[in-house]
């Protein structure tokens, strides 16, 4: 327990803020990769998963193959990146992309498929185009899962992106590297703690999202 | 399956023979039987340190020399003790990690002060220092052969020369270690900028220095990807870094004759050998047996 009293007064001392390695710069970087991470990933992963979702067509080939790269070990994967593009912060980022990657494909084409058959058939019945169906019907009646799955891939990433510290002088995971082998645990507890939190604030935010988005619950029309 | 199995079958028949010839050779148990004339030699569970030992062992008996070898007892912690209470004869050391175990305050960085250290050190323990080898096994600031042909460098002093500004990558604990940033402004008036890169020294450090996303990175003198990358390692003048040369500690039971002969083979070794003997126990993944004799027939020490 001392220790994570010392960790609370690394953290609660003003000489560690502020400043290019102050705990306010690395959390803004932090989240900064968190975001660029999921939002790239989200820019590939939600449409394919829609079109799987709305086609019912390659499903099985994608699942299995988001299945795999999610088997794909980050930190492995980012050596790889590291030493074919370089030391810097995108080679962690391709590989954090790699790991929001499944969760949103999951989530997009899982909603989209739970939307009920029959407000999708009365949707073409009324005479709505393929794309007024996805757009007006199968979207907002997936959307609290589709969230789930950007909710489940943001949690993954704030977490692992503690790795962009691997190759580059980047977010909270300095912290967590300096602190590990110089045996300043303080500091490595204090990183750990700053990242729960940032976690903890996140799930919580996106939480909020995916009830606000529920059909039930909106102002979906009916 | 059954191939699996017939080859697990034939790995552990093979190694049952080759545990068998191994216990008919040296039997454990005669070694108190001889007359305490068999030189003992230890060595680190390291596979560097095991050639240097096994170098030691080929250049003795080709001398008619009785040797034991007692190879791979771990970290120091576990064979120092064997080699104060004079279990083991003969050990290759290093002489600035050892110095400061027995004399953790010691003040001493370079190569020939550390000696002098260790010889007084070893000598309350009533343990001989034999002559130390240009052989070193330390960290070392590396540069490209590029960048120091560029700027003619040769050592960390030079790097003032450098024109454009420096950044210096390696595991983020060496930012505030003193022999880090901070220890090159003080000691050489070199100042440079700090990225991390956290293998150590490995393959992403050596791909940041080609990409020139850094300049400066350490890796130790006996890393073979130092030769295989073509990068040059900056001669430390001034003691940044703890010298490390190779440096055997023998008892009273190694006489002059055999001290004579291990002096020789430590006088061989260069640092650049050292790398070389590395290379071929990484890459070949050849024994330590072959690979000091292949060396030894070389020098013609044998």
């Amino acid at each position: 327990m001392n220790l994570f009293g010392e960790a609370l007064r690394w953290i609660g001392d003003g000489s560690h803020w502020g400043g290019p390695g102050g705990i306010d710069t690395r959390i803004v970087q932090h989240l900064w990769v968190t975001f660029a991470a999921v939002g790239i990933a989200a820019v590939l992963a939600i449409p394919l998963g829609v079109l799987i979702g709305h086609t019912g067509r390659g499903r099985l080939v994608v699942v299995a193959l988001a299945g795999a790269v999610r088997a794909v070990p980050t930190l492995g994967l980012l050596t790889l990146l590291g030493l074919a593009i370089g030391i810097g912060v995108e080679a962690p980022l391709l590989a954090l992309v790699a790991l929001a990657f499944p969760s949103l494909l999951a989530g997009a084409y899982a909603g989209i498929e739970a939307a009920d058959p029959g407000a999708v058939d009365a949707a073409r019945a009324v005479g709505m185009s393929e794309w007024q169906v996805v757009t007006r019907v199968e979207v907002p009646l997936g959307a609290s899962v589709l969230i789930g799955g950007i909710r489940a891939a943001t949690l993954q990433v704030v977490a692992t992106a503690t790795l962009a510290a691997y190759i580059s002088d980047t977010g909270l995971g300095r912290y967590l590297f300096s602190g590990l082998k110089s045996r300043d645990y303080a500091q490595m507890l204090a990183g750990a703690l700053l990242v729960a939190a940032l976690a903890l604030l996140l799930d919580l935010l996106m939480a909020a999202l995916q009830r606000a988005s529920s059909p039930t619950q909106g102002k979906v029309p009916s | 399956m059954t191939r699996t199995r017939i080859g697990l079958v034939l790995i552990s028949l093979v190694s049952l023979a080759l545990t068998a010839c191994g216990g008919g050779d040296s039997d454990p148990l005669s070694s108190g039987d001889k007359d305490g004339k068999a030189i003992v030699i230890g060595s680190q569970e390291y596979y560097s340190n095991e050639i240097v030992a096994e170098a030691y062992a080929q250049a003795l008996e080709a001398a008619d020399i009785e040797v034991e070898r007692s190879f791979k007892i771990g970290q120091r912690e576990a064979y120092l003790p064997e080699i104060e209470s004079g279990k083991i004869d003969l050990f290759p050391e290093y002489t600035g990690p050892l110095l400061q175990v027995w004399e953790p305050d010691t003040k001493a960085r370079l190569s020939d002060d550390v000696y002098a250290e260790l010889v007084t050190a070893a000598k309350a323990k009533g343990l001989n220092v034999l002559d130390q080898s240009p052989a070193a096994d330390q960290d070392s600031y590396v540069v490209t052969r590029a960048f120091a042909e560029k700027y003619g460098l040769s050592t960390i002093d030079d790097l003032k020369k450098v024109t454009e500004p420096m950044t210096f990558g390696a595991n983020s604990e060496a930012e505030k270690r003193p022999n880090g940033p901070k220890g090159l402004k003080d000691t050489y008036g070199v100042s440079v900028k700090f990225t991390p890169i956290e293998d150590g020294g490995g393959p992403l450090t050596v791909k940041a220095l080609k990409d020139n996303d850094i300049q400066l990175a350490i890796i130790y003198t006996g890393d073979p990807s130092i030769k295989k990358n073509d990068l040059v390692t900056l001669e430390d003048t001034k003691g940044l870094f703890l010298a490390s040369n190779i440096v055997p500690i023998a008892s009273d039971n190694v006489d002059d004759k055999a001290a004579g002969i291990i002096n020789k083979v430590s006088a061989a070794m260069s640092t650049d050998d050292l790398v070389d003997l590395n290379a071929r126990s990484i890459d070949e993944q050849l024994p330590a047996a072959t690979i000091a004799k292949d060396w030894l027939d070389k020098e013609g020490l044998l």
